[in-house]
C-alpha cells in the first residue's frame, strides 16, 4: 500500500533537510521525495500535512513498561501504544522489572513481546545482579541479546567500586551507563527539601542528594574513560556540574524530563501524589537551570521517565504513595508548549533533543528522511491546542499531573516498521 | 458567630477572627469542665470517628473526652498500621466508615497532606489530630489558650519554641497560630533540629538556651524524641540537656518571669528537669484540662455548621 504525504515539511537536523516537499512511501519504504506524478497520486492513500513537521521518529530513552511484573500497570504492548500516540516510534525501557532485565531470557522475552508494534523497543540491563549494586549483571550476554545501555534505575549504582568495574567492562561495547543520581544515604523523602517542603511538613530529599552522585559518576567516568549518561536531571548544581565535566572532555551526557522544565515544588501544596515522583519536583531557580540546559546543550535530551502506577497505588497516602508519572502522551505537547512556543528551543533544535541525540547516545542509527530507506517517521502539528485527558490515555495507567492541561503541539501520526498510526489505529503498509 | 473554615486541617490560612472564636468559646466549655455534672446536649445525635493511624494516647483521649462532653456519639478506629501494609487502602478504609453516616472525623496520620486528602474523599467535617511533620491544630489552640488564661493575651508576646522542630507538627502550628494572634515567635534548638528556611515565616532563630529564654515571655518546650535523635541530630541526650533543656538553674539565671509550657508526654531530665516539670513557672497539667475544652470548642463549632 502506498501513502502520499502532501506539502509536508521535512526536517531532519541530522540530514540538513528542511524542506517542504512530497513524500511516497510505498509499503513502509520511502520511494520518492517530490515530483509525484498523478499515477502514484491515485493509487495513493493522500494526507495533505501542509504546515506540518515530519521528523525522524521520536525516541524515548528513559521509559518503564512495568512488564515482566506489573502487567497491571503497563503492558510493553500498552506501553508501545501509548509510544505511538505520544509521537514515539522508538523507547528505551527501564530494568527495574519483576525480574529485573539481567539476563538474557528477560532481554528476549521482552523483544518477543515488542517484535510486531510498529514502536522499537530497547532494554536497558541492569548494571548489576537484581540492581542490588553487589555483582555485576551478565554485561556481554545482555549486550548479545540486545541490550542497549545500563542502568540500575530506581536507585544509582551502590558503590564507586562496582560502578568504576561496570564502566571499565562497558568500555568493550561502547554503551553507557544511565544514571538515576541520588544518594542513598540522603534519599527516602517525599519532596524536594526547601521552604515548601517546610511548609508542608512533608520529608524532603536535599538536591545535594542528586549532586553528590553526579560528582562522583564524573570522576568515576573521568578515572575509566567511560560513557556515564545522567537521567531525569534535576538540579541546578547538577547542570553545572555536567557543564564543567563537558568541558573537560568527559563523556557525560543528560536528559532532563518534561516534569522538571515545567512544574516546581510549589504544586505539592495539594498534597496531589500525581506530583509525587522522584527526583522531586524541585525551585523556579532549578527549572530555568533546566530551560537554560537544555539551550546552550549541557543537557543532549528530553526522556520522559515514563512510570505507570494503579490508581490504588497512587491513591495512597502521600509518604506512602510510590514516585513517578506517565510521560509518553504529554511530552511532545509539553516540550513544544514549554520550549519551543515560549521561545527557548527552536523546532529543529527539539527535535534533536527527542529523536536525534538520544539515539546517539544509545549508538542507534537515526532514521533518514530519503529515498530507499524505511520509514521511521513522526508527523506533527505545532500549533494544533489540546487538552490533555487522562481517559483517552493508550497507557494502562492514568498518573498524571498534567490532566486538563492545555498544550501545544501534538504529534498527529508516526510511521515505523512498515505500520502507519493514526488516531488510535494501527494500518499495516504491506 | 461562625467560623470561616469548614475543616481543621492546620492553623496555616486560619484567619484571626476564627482563632478567636475558638478561644472565647473554649472559655465557655472551660467553665463547663468545673461543673459538678460536666456534660452538655450540644452534639447530641452527631456521629464523630476517631481515626487514629499512629499511636497517641493523650490526644485521642483528649478528643474522646470532648466529645462524650458533648453528647456525641463517637467511634474509634486506631491502627499503627499504614493502610498500605493492611491490604485495604485508605480511601476504601474512610469510604466504608463514612457509608456509616457520621458526621465528623478526628484524624491522626503519620502521613503529612492525609486531612487534606479526606476533605476529597469524604463529606464529613475533618480535624486534623497531627499529620505527619506538618501540623497539630488543636495543640497549638490550647497551648495559645493556656498562654492567655495565665498572661492575658497573645499580642505582642515574645513565645520561643524549643526543641525539634524539623520533626514537629506542634511547632509548625504554634508559629503560625501565634503569628496570626501578633505574638513574636523564635525557635531555638541545634541547627540540625531546624528544617530548611525556617525564617521564611518570620520566626526569629536562637541556638543559646540562655538567650532563649531570657528574651522570651513564654517558651514551649517540645519532647525530645529518645530513639530518633540521640546519635543523629544530636549528639546524645545528655549534651542536649546540658545545652537546652530547661532547668531551674538556667531560668532562675536568665528570667524568672517566665511561663514554661509543654506538649508532652515530658522526658524529665531530656528537654526539660523536673523541678522545672513541677515547679511554679509551667503549666503543664492546665494544657492537658484546656485541651479538653479546646477540643469541645472546635468540634461544637465545627460541627453546629450547616
Amino acid at each position: 500500500m502506498k501513502l502520499l504525504l502532501k506539502n509536508v515539511h521535512l526536517l531532519n537536523p541530522e540530514q540538513n533537510l528542511d524542506e517542504t516537499n512530497d513524500l511516497l512511501i510505498d509499503e513502509g519504504i520511502i520511494t520518492k521525495i517530490g515530483n509525484v506524478s498523478k499515477e502514484e497520486m491515485n493509487s495513493s492513500e493522500v494526507y495533505d500535512y501542509s504546515g506540518k513537521y515530519c521528523v525522524p521518529g521520536l525516541f524515548d530513552m528513559h521509559v518503564h513498561l512495568r512488564e515482566p511484573g506489573r502487567e497491571d500497570t503497563e503492558t510493553v504492548q500498552t506501553g508501545s501504544n501509548s509510544a505511538a500516540e505520544g509521537g514515539f516510534t522508538g523507547v528505551a525501557c527501564m530494568p527495574n522489572t519483576t525480574p529485573t532485565i539481567d539476563s538474557a531470557e528477560v532481554v528476549n522475552s521482552i523483544k518477543k513481546k515488542a517484535e510486531n508494534h510498529l514502536v522499537d523497543v530497547y532494554p536497558i540491563g541492569a548494571v548489576t545482579k537484581d540492581r542490588k549494586g553487589e555483582f555485576l549483571a551478565p554485561i556481554a550476554e545482555l549486550v548479545d541479546a540486545g541490550a542497549v545501555a545500563f542502568s540500575d534505575d530506581g536507585v544509582a549504582v551502590k558503590t564507586a567500586s562496582i560502578l568504576r568495574s561496570a564502566l571499565e567492562y562497558l568500555k568493550m561495547y561502547d554503551l553507557p551507563i544511565i544514571e538515576h543520581c541520588e544518594d542513598e544515604t540522603l534519599a527516602g523523602g517525599a519532596m524536594n527539601e526547601g521552604s515548601v517542603s517546610t511548609l508542608l511538613g512533608l520529608p524532603s530529599i536535599p538536591t545535594i542528594a542528586e549532586d553528590l552522585t553526579v560528582m562522583r559518576d564524573i570522576s568515576v567516568a573521568e578515572y575509566v574513560d567511560g560513557k556515564v549518561h545522567i537521567a531525569h536531571i534535576s538540579s541546578k548544581k547538577a547542570v553545572q556540574l555536567v557543564i564543567e565535566a563537558k568541558a573537560k572532555g568527559i563523556k557525560i551526557t543528560a536528559e532532563v524530563t518534561p516534569h522538571h522544565f515545567t512544574l516546581t515544588d510549589e504544586a505539592l501544596t495539594s498534597y496531589d501524589t500525581n506530583y509525587k515522583m522522584n527526583p522531586p519536583l524541585r525551585t523556579e531557580e532549578d527549572v530555568n537551570a533546566m530551560i537554560e540546559g537544555l539551550k546552550d546543550g549541557t543537557i543532549d535530551c528530553i526522556a520522559s521517565d515514563h512510570a505507570p502506577h494503579s490508581i490504588e497505588e497512587k491513591e495512597a497516602e502521600f509518604i506512602f504513595a510510590p514516585n513517578g508519572i506517565l510521560g509518553l502522551e504529554t511530552q511532545l505537547g509539553l516540550s513544544i508548549s514549554e520550549l519551543v512556543h515560549k521561545n527557548h528551543l527552536s523546532f529543529s533544535q527539539l527535535i534533536e533533543k527527542l529523536s536525534i541525540n538520544p539515539r546517539k547516545i544509545l549508538n542507534l542509527p537515526v532514521p533518514q528522511i530519503k529515498v530507499g530507506e524505511k520509514a521511521n517517521l513522526t508527523i506533527i502539528d505545532s500549533d494544533e491546542v489540546w487538552t490533555v485527558d487522562i481517559k483517552k490515555f493508550k497507557s494502562k495507567s492514568k498518573n498524571s499531573p498534567f490532566d486538563k492541561r492545555l498544550l501545544t503541539g501534538k504529534s498527529v501520526a508516526v510511521i515505523n516498521n512498515y505500520q502507519f498510526y493514526k488516531e488510535g489505529k494501527f494500518q499495516n503498509l504491506k | 458567630m461562625s467560623l470561616n473554615i469548614k475543616h481543621l486541617l492546620g492553623l496555616k490560612d486560619v484567619p484571626k477572627n476564627d482563632i478567636q472564636l475558638i478561644l472565647d468559646t473554649a472559655t465557655t466549655f472551660r467553665e463547663v469542665l468545673e461543673r459538678p455534672i460536666k456534660k452538655v446536649p450540644t452534639l447530641k445525635g452527631t456521629t464523630i470517628v476517631n481515626l487514629f493511624y499512629e499511636n497517641s494516647t493523650r490526644t485521642r483521649l483528649s478528643f474522646e473526652l470532648a466529645e462524650k462532653r458533648l453528647s456525641a456519639d463517637t467511634l474509634n478506629f486506631t491502627t499503627s498500621n499504614s493502610s498500605t501494609k493492611k491490604g485495604e487502602t485508605f480511601k476504601d478504609t474512610v469510604r466504608n466508615i463514612e457509608a456509616m453516616k457520621i458526621d465528623m472525623i478526628v484524624v491522626r496520620h503519620q502521613s503529612a497532606g492525609v486531612p487534606h486528602y479526606l476533605t476529597k474523599i469524604s463529606n464529613a467535617s475533618i480535624i486534623n489530630a497531627g499529620d505527619g511533620r506538618h501540623e497539630h491544630p488543636t495543640q497549638a489552640l490550647l497551648d495559645m489558650y493556656s498562654i492567655r488564661e495565665k498572661i492575658g493575651k497573645l499580642n505582642n508576646l515574645n513565645v520561643c519554641i524549643v526543641g525539634d522542630i524539623s520533626h514537629s507538627r506542634v511547632a509548625l502550628s504554634n508559629i503560625f497560630g501565634l503569628i496570626t494572634m501578633g505574638a513574636k515567635v523564635s525557635v531555638c534548638a541545634p541547627p540540625t533540629m531546624l528544617p530548611k528556611n525556617i525564617e521564611q515565616f518570620g520566626v526569629k532563630i536562637f541556638h543559646d538556651i540562655n538567650k532563649a529564654v531570657a528574651e522570651n515571655d513564654v517558651v514551649n518546650v517540645l519532647r525530645i524524641q529518645l530513639e530518633r535523635d540521640a546519635g543523629n541530630t544530636i549528639p546524645s541526650l545528655r549534651e542536649y540537656h546540658n545545652y537546652f533543656g530547661i532547668t531551674g538553674d538556667v531560668i532562675e539565671r536568665n528570667n524568672k518571669d517566665i511561663l514554661i509550657l509543654h506538649p508532652g508526654p515530658i522526658n524529665r531530665g531530656v528537654e526539660i528537669s523536673s523541678e522545672v516539670a513541677d515547679g511554679p513557672y509551667q503549666i503543664i497539667l492546665d494544657q492537658v484540662t484546656n485541651g479538653v475544652a479546646i477540643r469541645m470548642a472546635v468540634l461544637y463549632l465545627l460541627g453546629t455548621m450547616n
